[in-house]
């Protein structure tokens, strides 16, 4: 449920990154949930992406770097809800915005595990659509959970150029 | 072409691609139009100190606008005296000086020059106002919204709004203070024209088909869906809603009428958001019922399209900025604006309507402008075709009845008329057929 306590685990639990730990089992794990979520969005598959999620979870793209979201808007910030919006009207056949649909290559690097099932990764998104190429980059933090499986519970998208004009922020990154 | 007059551009029902498409034509409205009329630069919450300073655009001029070490808003020019460099590259801060990072020349933020290293070098008179910084010479703001104009003919602000600001106050007034605080924003650019997204700021034609993806999205669990804009489904031009022109290229387009006079009726309309059921009961458990529905109206995108020409957009709860940046490329900033408190009028509950308030400022921002964004570039790629050479904006020209001249002199039409396109075009073309007096103060 996003409330108070949520708000402030997320800010809290994203905002202090220690020193990553030597857990190669959950990092290998995580690396393969993360390259799997990364093969299934360039395919178009977002149902089946959604599936890697926990019931309650949020796919977060700040605004400002770290940004507290609720002080500000951020570019994204879904709840399982609002990403089922979002792959509905993707399936509309009428959002403008991805008609053509945008074809993309997620680049997924770099991954480190840390306390509490935390993991960052660098990221390299790049998109073609209606005739021109363009790039996203950065890095991801993710909040795993495991309840019997590794789900995702929060991905936090930091583009480099957060807080600067997008151009069609409308693929999931 | 002869530029100084633009009527073979602009006809009644229809302009020419080319206001939209060529670069010289652009180059002219950073000066007869961005130079004539006054713009909107900041809001004074970006700036609540003196000292506080926010960087910002006078069409493609780079401007500082800063509150004084003495309190005075000012929008100076961000460039250096000397040489031409910027002397500031941060987005916002505070500062008392500036300094060049080239040569090191450093200014007040009053804009006057401070000092320059090595002045025995120099056989000028640093205290000629030459070397200050140029700034704009008019800063005047309306109650927080910080405009400046270079035009020394141009009529004092308040006379430049006229009767849009009545739409403005009802805007503000309907928050706690009669105020409202500018929070981060939604950024989005397109490959198009600056005037596509002021074209399409009161238009009402375009939502049922353009945002058709959006509508049935918020109302996708609905089984009566009368969510977010379904008001425009059916016969919108029979709904109650309406717009008016008020002169000046301003234009408002008004959905209040639509929603029942009572309060809790616009949160109703809200499509679901993230964290709504938990701020709602939250709410509800800090105020009395009345008091309770009143607040969550606030966390609802306030029915209204208010556009000061030519790059302001008061649009739900948003403060939009369109900032040119070439013929073709635009940037639309979505500002998004909080409730503030100080008097405490919402019994605690400020911090609880603004959690949702970013939410539901979020939506459109990334379910909808997305879609108008990749429409004007699809008519700016359009616009390409050369001989093809009219865009049309006569929707309700020629019909009896349709577009009403009230009696304070401003038009009123169906909500989806053309009629405010048609005459911001005619100020346009009045604007770009005459030299304004431009200055900048030292």
């Amino acid at each position: 449920m996003i409330d108070e306590r949520f708000y402030e685990g997320l800010v809290r639990d994203f905002s202090r990154w220690g020193d990553p730990t030597a857990d190669r089992d959950l990092r290998d794990k995580a690396t393969s949930l993360l390259l799997a979520e990364a093969r299934l969005l360039d395919q178009g598959r977002f149902e089946d992406w959604l599936g890697l999620y926990s019931a309650e979870c949020v796919y977060w793209v700040p605004a400002t770097p770290g940004g507290d979201p609720r002080r500000e808007v951020a570019v994204a910030f879904d709840d399982r809800r609002r990403l089922e919006d979002r792959i509905y009207r993707l399936r509309t056949g009428s959002a403008w915005s991805q008609v053509p649909a945008s074809r993309t290559a997620h680049l997924v690097s770099n991954v480190e595990v840390f306390e509490n099932r935390m993991v960052r990764a660098t990221f390299l998104v790049s998109e073609w659509r209606a005739g021109e190429m363009q790039l996203w980059s950065g890095w991801y933090g993710y909040r795993l959970r495991d309840d019997g499986g590794l789900k995702i519970e929060v991905k936090q998208v930091n583009l480099l150029d957060c807080d600067q004009s997008l151009r069609n922020p409308s693929i999931v990154l | 072409m002869n530029l100084s007059s633009f009527s073979g551009l602009v006809f009644e029902d229809r302009v020419h691609r080319s206001i939209y498409t060529d670069p010289t034509i652009f180059e002219i409205e950073m000066m007869r139009v961005f130079g004539a009329v006054w713009v909107y630069l900041a809001h004074e919450s970006q700036v609540p100190k003196p000292d506080d300073y926010i960087t910002a655009r006078l069409g493609l001029r780079p401007i500082i606008v800063v509150r004084d070490s003495q309190g005075r808003l000012r929008a100076l020019y961000n460039r250096c005296t000397h040489r031409g460099a910027r002397i500031c590259r941060e987005a916002k801060g505070s500062a008392r000086t500036f300094q060049c990072a080239y040569h090191g020349w450093t200014y007040f933020n009053t804009g006057k020059l401070r000092g320059v290293p090595w002045p025995e070098g120099y056989a000028c008179d640093f205290e000629d106002p030459k070397f200050n910084l140029a700034q704009v010479p008019r800063v005047e703001s309306y109650r927080g919204f910080i405009f400046g104009t270079l035009n020394r003919d141009a009529p004092p602000l308040r006379d430049y709004l006229g009767g849009i600001t009545r739409p403005i106050d009802e805007w503000l007034d309907r928050h706690p203070g009669g105020k409202v605080e500018v929070r981060e924003a939604n950024r989005l650019k397109f490959k198009g024209n600056w005037k596509l997204a002021y074209d399409n700021a009161c238009d009402g034609y375009h939502v049922v088909f353009s945002h058709r993806s959006l509508l049935e999205m918020e109302n996708r669990l609905e089984t009566d869906p009368n969510k977010g804009m379904s008001f425009y489904k059916g016969k919108p031009d029979e709904a109650a809603m309406y717009l008016r022109y008020f002169g000046n290229g301003h234009h408002f387009k008004d959905k209040r009428p639509n929603v029942e006079k009572r309060p809790g009726a616009l949160w109703e309309m809200e499509a679901a958001h993230p964290g709504m059921e938990h701020f709602e009961s939250r709410i509800k458990k800090l105020l009395t019922e009345e008091k309770a529905l009143r607040a969550l109206d606030l966390a609802a995108s306030e029915p209204v399209n208010i556009n000061v020409f030519p790059n302001l957009s008061i649009l739900g709860n948003h403060i939009q900025v369109i900032q040119p940046l070439a013929v073709d490329e635009t940037e639309t900033a979505w500002y998004a604006t909080a409730v503030v408190d100080e008097a405490n009028a919402l019994g605690g509950a400020a911090d609880a309507v603004n959690a949702l308030r970013m939410r539901t400022q979020e939506a459109f921002p990334n379910f909808g402008e997305v879609d108008d964004a990749a429409n004007f570039e699809e008519i700016q790629k359009g616009l390409a075709a050369c001989e093809d050479e009219w865009v049309y904006m006569h929707r309700g020209l020629g019909i009896p009845g349709r577009v009403v001249r009230e009696a304070d002199g401003t038009l009123r039409a169906p909500a989806t008329d053309e009629v405010f396109m048609r005459e911001h075009m005619k100020e346009w073309k009045r604007l770009m057929s005459s030299t304004p007096a431009i200055e900048v103060a030292r």
